[in-house]
């Protein structure tokens, strides 16, 4: 039952005060590591229609990895794939491979349940449970039996913290979630996500609904996110993933991944024509 | 979904207590939904052994029951009586809630201003569909069969299956008229149409198969209840009504009598009659899906 | 969309037009008089019961008072509400209608222990777990048994649960001997009538949940159990609440199966296989038609009907409450 809770987000709390935004995930003292997520062959169908295309890519450990693309493209697909979110659509059909740290998540003994408590998750409109802030925070420690195991409520803070939201809701962690604004129940949810110490985050969009304030706080909490865990990004935000990812994938129509490099290699020297098309706008 | 994974990645999480937790749960509330339908199957399981009971060891003869009225012997009982004044009172219901009940809902629908007196129909209207099918009897009873001097008469107990069948009617007909598209309307007023001309020519049509589904299934209520036509003096009746102003028993009322009766004979001939009136209560409540599904595409 | 409409600058209104503004006019007063209809029936209950009880207590009704009729005490409202024994028909009579209002209470808590549970769960694994095949094939047979006339019921009640299930339970596990009337079948019988109602409404109310908390709650590793329990059962609270209300108000008003299930006898007892009597089965025992009007048990009739009234209205109000909110919540 134990997971590592060796790591330490309180360092972080220097780093939440700054207001700045951030440029490029420059900065990052990233060598090469491992790959944390990995595509082999990776199709995915919904009845007939086919989502993804033979998707190969690695995803690197503690870097922000964006993924891009037109509406439709499968960048979400492959998304919900990571934490076999899929699941719960009866019509998904998926081949290949899709690796966690090297184990295929799609293998007969793996476990969605036990998998997604490896894997947290932000959607893309900010999804608050009808409970308080605590109960919201607390709500995976508690589902996945931790409640007993730690100090809830430091575990709640550290959360909070961690999401750069503690200061603003302290004072009020008995009111419902619901009470927040859209900037807000994101960052709780993004504390949500990350109160039980996922290794990976996968956020969908996290921004697409909020206003551009709270949106540019969402990215600077995303940018310090991946000193700690894995973030893989969807958007469709070209300039946000310019600005937040280290890595970017980009998928084009019909699911196929065209090119996935570095992130000012895409923006500024794509090896595809297609992907500088769609970069430049001519194309999407 | 197997818990016990060898790799050594998920090890740490232990599942297995959760997913004991999960079959039990789900086995729990499979059992529950189980529960409904067993009760389902074994009440008309009952009802039908005893119709063959009845006709075999008791010699009922169908003949007989669909030509005989009530009777005090058993064995010269009849159900013809309870038939014919249950289909007359669905007649007599159906004019006096329908008209009234689709009138309620097209005003509530198309005409009413949002102000607290719409809100208040529409609150009393819930209300209203929350009183006990008694005491609508009670009510008939008092202004209806002794207030004006109607006596315990047919037309008194359609008065009280109409007013309790109303706000069926009318909220399945709000319903329809709801789900006219506004498209319909707007069209309609471009070309100079009144509210009036609009509603009688477009809206109600389309609405029409709906509001008819509700009807009909308002009826298929208003067939089975029984204790507003107790209240209103339904029950010592035998002889067959020859209109609305004659007095009656109706298919429930009198299987009420017969069921009430320690004697099994009348026990079993209740069970002849309960086959009858569920047979009318599924045909109704086919003939609204029929209406439902044929016309549902159109709209 | 206001009737006065406007027909438009430059139109003065032809003769044509004019004619069917005032048919429109005429059709909306029309139609306001039947919505009005059902209003008027509310009060019209309400002054009947009233009215009628009146008699029950005063000896006269407040309409004959007003024609000059003397108002003389017979049943005192101390009595009514606090007496143990309810015989208003008995040579020596008595009209505490507590004993009646118990086996309402009793069968409406008993028939509550069964359809809400039941009624929950079904709601859960209808709205959770199942698939669209088996969706599909148990919804409609709910519907069935909504649908089954509550005559039937009762005749399940006297025919089937009384002498077949509980009878032998009660002879050989207890030595009781019950007769053709217990309060356990009443409880049961409308315990199974209602299980619809909470499913039916309560599934409603879980459908209502968005699946983005669903969602939310899988992706941290929930179970289907945590997310139905922990998420879902509690944000559809107030509409599961309502369905309750529902039930419940539905099992006072319930006259047939009661009647024929539970019996005629007005004792409170603790025991589940005695007869006992609902205020709903006494109005059955009672009713004359015409023949009985102006004698105590006619009078009585109204008393009893204005208290259920009273019981059902306040249920109708709370569920009105809950449904309002639970509207609230997710609008």
């Amino acid at each position: 039952m134990a997971t590592d809770h060796e790591s330490e987000p309180t360092t972080n709390d220097a780093q939440l005060i700054t207001t700045d935004v951030q440029a490029t995930g420059t900065g990052r003292n990233g060598e090469p590591t491992e790959p944390v997520v990995t595509a082999r062959d990776l199709d995915v169908h919904y009845g007939a229609e086919q989502a993804l295309n033979d998707v190969d890519i690695d995803i690197p450990e503690h870097r922000v990895t964006a993924i891009i693309g037109p509406s439709g493209c499968g960048k979400s697909t492959f998304l919900r794939c990571v934490n076999r979110m899929n699941d719960q659509i009866d019509s998904c059909r998926i081949d290949g491979e899709l690796s966690f740290h090297g184990k295929n998540v799609y293998d007969e003994d793996v476990d969605p349940v036990a998998l997604r408590r490896k894997i947290g998750m932000v959607f893309q409109k900010p999804n608050p449970f009808p409970k308080s802030i605590y109960d919201n925070v607390a709500y995976g420690l508690r589902v996945q039996g931790m409640a007993g195991d730690v100090d809830l409520d430091a575990a709640v803070e550290r959360a909070l913290r961690g999401a750069a939201l503690w200061d603003e809701v302290n004072d009020q962690l008995d009111s419902s979630g619901l009470d927040l604004s859209g900037g807000q129940q994101q960052r709780l949810c993004i504390a949500r996500a990350i109160a039980p110490d996922p290794e990976v985050i996968l956020m969908d969009e996290p921004t697409s609904a909020l206003d551009p304030v709270a949106a540019s706080k969402i990215e600077d909490l995303i940018d310090d996110l991946a000193d700690e865990y894995t973030v893989i990004i969807v958007t469709h935000n070209m300039q946000q993933a310019a600005r937040i990812s280290d890595k970017t994938a980009v998928f084009l129509t019909g699911g196929n991944l065209v090119e996935f490099d570095e992130t000012p290699t895409i923006f500024e020297n794509p090896a595809d024509d297609r992907v500088e098309d769609y970069i430049t706008g001519k194309f999407g | 979904m197997s818990t016990e994974t060898d790799d050594t990645l998920f090890t740490d999480v232990d599942l297995v207590w959760e997913h004991r937790k999960n079959r039990i749960f789900l086995a729990i509330i499979f059992a529950a939904s189980l529960f409904g339908v067993v009760a389902l199957a074994l009440l008309l399981l009952d009802v039908a052994s005893d119709f063959y009971v009845g006709l075999t060891e008791y010699n009922i003869s169908l003949v007989d029951f669909f030509t005989r009225d009530g009777s005090r012997r058993e064995e010269l009982s009849g159900f013809r009586g309870a038939i014919v004044a249950s289909i007359m009172l669905m007649i007599v219901t159906a004019i006096l809630s329908f008209f009234v009940g689709v009138g309620s809902a097209i005003y509530l629908e198309e005409y009413a201003p949002d102000n607290h007196i719409t809100r208040l129909i529409e609150a009393n209207l819930a209300n209203l569909a929350g009183v006990p099918s008694i005491v609508y009897g009670l009510l008939a009873l008092a202004a209806f069969v002794n207030g004006i001097g109607m006596g315990p008469i047919l037309l008194a107990g359609a008065i009280a299956l109409g007013l309790l069948v109303m706000p069926i009617i009318i909220v399945s007909s709000q319903e329809a008229l709801r789900a006219v598209p506004d498209g319909v309307r707007n069209g309609s007023y471009a070309t100079g149409a009144t509210e009036w001309q609009t509603i009688r020519r477009v809206v109600l049509p389309a609405a029409m198969p709906g509001i008819m589904t509700g009807t009909i299934l308002g009826l298929a209520r208003a067939i089975g209840e029984t204790a507003p036509l107790i209240m209103v003096g339904a029950l010592f009746v035998n002889r067959m009504p020859y209109g609305p102003l004659d007095r009656f028993s109706a298919m429930p009322t009198q299987i009420y009598n017969w069921a009430a009766e320690p004697s099994q004979h009348f026990i079993h001939l209740a069970a002849v009659g309960i086959v009858v009136l569920l047979a009318f209560v599924f045909a109704m409540n086919a003939a609204a899906i029929y209406v439902r599904n044929k016309y549902e595409t159109e709209v | 969309m206001s009737t006065e409409t406007n027909p438009g600058p430059g139109i003065t209104g032809g003769g044509g037009a004019e004619e069917d503004m005032a048919a429109n006019r005429r059709a909306r007063r029309l139609l306001f008089g039947c919505a009005a209809i059902t209003v008027v029936t509310t009060l019209a209950i309400f002054f009947v019961l009233l009215d009628n009880a009146a008699s029950y207590f005063f000896g006269a009704r407040f309409t004959e008072m007003l024609l000059g009729a003397s108002a003389e005490r017979s049943v005192t409202f101390t009595e009514f509400f606090t007496g143990a024994r309810w015989a208003p028909d008995h040579a020596t009579p008595a009209h505490g209608v507590l004993p009646i209002v118990f086996g309402t209470l009793a069968i409406t808590v008993g028939a509550a222990f069964v359809s809400i549970p039941i009624g929950t769960a079904t709601a859960i694994y209808l709205s959770e777990y199942a698939s669209d095949g088996v969706r599909a094939k148990l919804k409609p047979t709910l519907e069935i048994l909504a649908g089954i006339p509550t005559i039937v019921y009762g005749y399940f009640a006297i025919a089937f649960i009384n002498p077949v299930v509980l009878s032998p339970i009660a002879e050989t596990l207890f030595g009781i001997n019950i007769g053709r009337y217990s309060m356990l079948s009443g409880m049961l019988v409308v315990g199974i009538m209602t299980i619809p109602m909470v499913s039916s409404i309560s599934e409603d109310a879980m459908s209502a949940v968005p699946d983005d908390l669903r969602n939310g709650a899988y992706a941290l590793g929930a179970t289907k159990f945590d997310v139905s329990t922990k998420i879902v059962l509690p944000a559809s609270i107030s509409g599961v609440f309502a369905s309750y209300i529902l039930a419940v108000s539905r099992a006072i008003g319930e006259t047939m199966a009661v009647t024929l299930a539970a019996g005629f006898n007005a004792n409170i007892t603790p025991n589940p296989f005695d007869e006992i009597m609902t205020m709903t089965a006494y109005m059955v025992s009672m009713a004359r038609g015409t023949t009985a009007v102006g004698t105590v048990e006619y009078q009585s009739l109204f008393a009893v009907g204005l208290l259920l009234f009273v019981m059902t209205l306040a249920m109708n109000l709370c569920n009105d409450w809950f449904k309002r909110r639970f509207q609230e919540e997710y609008r």
